[in-house]
């Protein structure tokens, strides 16, 4: 038996070392092609990165307040405020000197509704858009299929047109949308994805708090102290002050009181400092995620400026890559972090090539592209990612291939099409819409996370009942 | 495979959770806890990393005690006593 367990780990250790190296491999074999392909494996080893925390720290967004609804565990909310602390913390300085690549996104309600749809999502999932990718990671059969609702759910829902989806749309909509000029080959007057885009959503300000105040995001008052200490410090440690009295105090001060100590102002305090030093892995995770990301961010302007160019879609061209470009010649290209923008592009990129015509609509046709996944930098993203968490898996003896049962598929797809919707409804989920946003003092994010806070407790209200009826069906026995 | 919750003897109880991924693992964790008497045990088999992870956390805000913590490959094999 010890023999097997050893001759298992000795594998999962050639496996890790296999993943490190075919990334090792691709990045200089694709650098000696082009240099232009670093761009592409930047993107490739900052996603090695969150994936390698990710794993390391469970760190799943959807676990954040499903596990404290549901089990009164709030480490993960902990792990997540640390993270976008730290990422605004770095993310400040970067914009501070004019190297952010973070375009504000627009605020307003619908990104509740949007966030709220996402959150019941990312609970019946198991995993929100970004934990079901380290899970997949991990060999998870299940986290597979919410990959797959995700992507398909997205990639058909910004292409649905005709009559029936039309006469859901409000006329203001259709007017605004038709109104804005855009090029011939999209068809923003119908769909009801398009003309919610342009004719409600982008009609939306884009600001951040910075902006709110009068302040360019570039200035030091504007970058630290609006941004990052209002927008994000601020509300972060409220939150937690508000986790700490609700579901961690009474806890931490019963234990006190066994033990015969104190229970003032002072002990609160270290029951608040328990609390964010509980989960020393998540915490961990939290501080290197933030600090990558906001990293990120620096590098892929870096690149941009050396290159001479705003997006990758150029580098593209110039290697004369043309199919799959957006009508102004780009594809998608965020420059920081993003999940779901790229899964939609690897199903619009399959309809395209059966003989689905999808680029005349905005998300894919005038925003993102569908670019050959070969060169699709965000895909890359994606796929290091998957490899980081593998290669964190693997070294813990974590992995394992594990096939989804029919009850696990069935919540899995059913999860992913709510993400699905969700962020197409938010441009982006619990990463692109929250994470990234909440930690660049865009209010949007919040917004999202509101949203994404009340979904996650339908969810865990409809589990609640679903596990209860399932536990006194066994306990029929005894 | 189902979930499993079975009673193996006096104040030993059996959670199998073996395959399912978060929140299974967790809630049925907690409700498991619930439904047992104090000074029961409950010996809880699952796969799924992130749920040790809340179900330890869960237990260590309680003052449940866990007893025994064992790995067997990818499973986990943890016995817990309810105070």
């Amino acid at each position: 038996m010890e023999v097997k367990m050893e001759a298992w780990e000795q594998k999962n250790k050639k496996r890790m070392f296999g993943v490190v190296g075919f990334l090792s491999l691709a990045t200089v074999v694709t650098y000696l092609m082009n240099d232009y392909y670093v761009y592409i494996a930047a993107y490739v080893w900052f996603g090695v990165v969150y994936g390698m925390c990710l794993q390391y720290g469970r760190f799943c967004f959807s676990s954040a307040f499903r596990d404290l609804f549901a089990v009164g565990v709030p480490r993960m909310v902990v792990g997540i405020m640390i993270a976008m602390i730290f990422f605004a913390f770095v993310s400040s300085f970067v914009t501070a000197t004019n190297m952010s690549t973070f375009h504000a996104a627009p605020v307003g309600y619908f990104m509740i509704i949007a966030g709220f749809i996402f959150g019941v999502g990312m609970v019946f999932a198991g995993g929100c858009a970004s934990g079901s990718l380290y899970k997949t990671g991990e060999g998870s059969g299940a986290a597979m299929l919410v990959l797959l609702s995700i992507s398909i759910t997205q990639s058909v829902f910004v292409a649905i047109r005709g009559n029936w989806v039309n006469k859901l749309v409000p006329q203001s909509w259709h007017d605004s949308a038709v109104s804005k000029g855009l090029p011939a080959v999209i068809k923003v007057g119908d769909g009801w994805m398009d003309q919610y885009l342009a004719g409600y959503v982008w009609n939306h300000p884009n600001i951040t708090f910075a902006r709110m105040f009068g302040f360019p995001d570039e200035s030091v008052f504007g970058a630290f102290v609006l941004n990052t200490f209002v927008g994000v410090i601020l509300p972060a440690a409220l939150v937690l002050v508000w986790v700490y009295l609700v579901w961690v105090r009474k806890g931490f001060l019963k234990k006190r009181m066994a033990a015969g100590q104190g229970t003032g102002f002072g002990a609160n305090l270290a029951g608040y400092w328990s609390m964010i030093t509980a989960s020393k892995r998540t915490a961990l995770a939290g501080l290197v995620l933030g600090i990558a990301a906001g990293f990120h961010m620096f590098v892929m302007k870096g690149l941009q400026v050396k290159f001479g160019v705003q997006n990758f879609g150029e580098l593209m061209q110039r290697m004369g890559h043309t199919f799959g470009l957006t009508v102004n010649g780009t594809v998608f290209d965020p420059g920081y972090w993003y999940v779901t923008t790229q899964e939609a592009q690897w199903i619009g990129w399959i309809t395209q090539k059966i003989g689905i015509e999808n680029m005349d609509n905005i998300f894919f046709g005038l925003t993102n592209g569908i670019p050959n996944p070969l060169f699709n930098p965000a895909d890359w993203m994606t796929i290091g990612l998957l490899a980081g968490a593998m290669i964190m898996a693997l070294a813990h003896n974590e992995f394992k291939w594990k096939k989804p049962t029919m009850e696990l598929a069935f919540w899995a797809i059913l999860g992913g099409f709510f993400m699905g919707i969700g962020s197409r409804l938010a441009l982006g989920c619990n990463v692109g819409a929250f994470f990234i946003r909440v930690s660049n003092g865009n209010p949007s994010g919040w917004l999202f996370g509101i949203g994404m806070v009340g979904g996650a407790f339908l969810g865990v209200k409809i589990f609640n009942w679903y596990t209860e009826r399932k536990m006194a069906k066994e306990m029929e026995a005894f | 495979m189902a979930m499993k919750f079975e009673k193996k003897g006096e104040g030993l109880y059996y959670l199998d959770v073996l395959g399912y991924v978060c929140p299974h693992p967790q809630i049925y964790a907690k409700k498991a806890l619930e439904k047992i008497a104090k000074g029961d045990v409950l010996e809880m088999v699952f796969d799924n990393p992130s749920s040790a992870e809340s179900v330890g956390a869960m237990c260590e805000a309680n003052g449940i005690e866990i007893i025994e913590k064992k790995k067997e490959g990818s499973t986990f094999v943890w016995k817990i006593k309810k105070p």
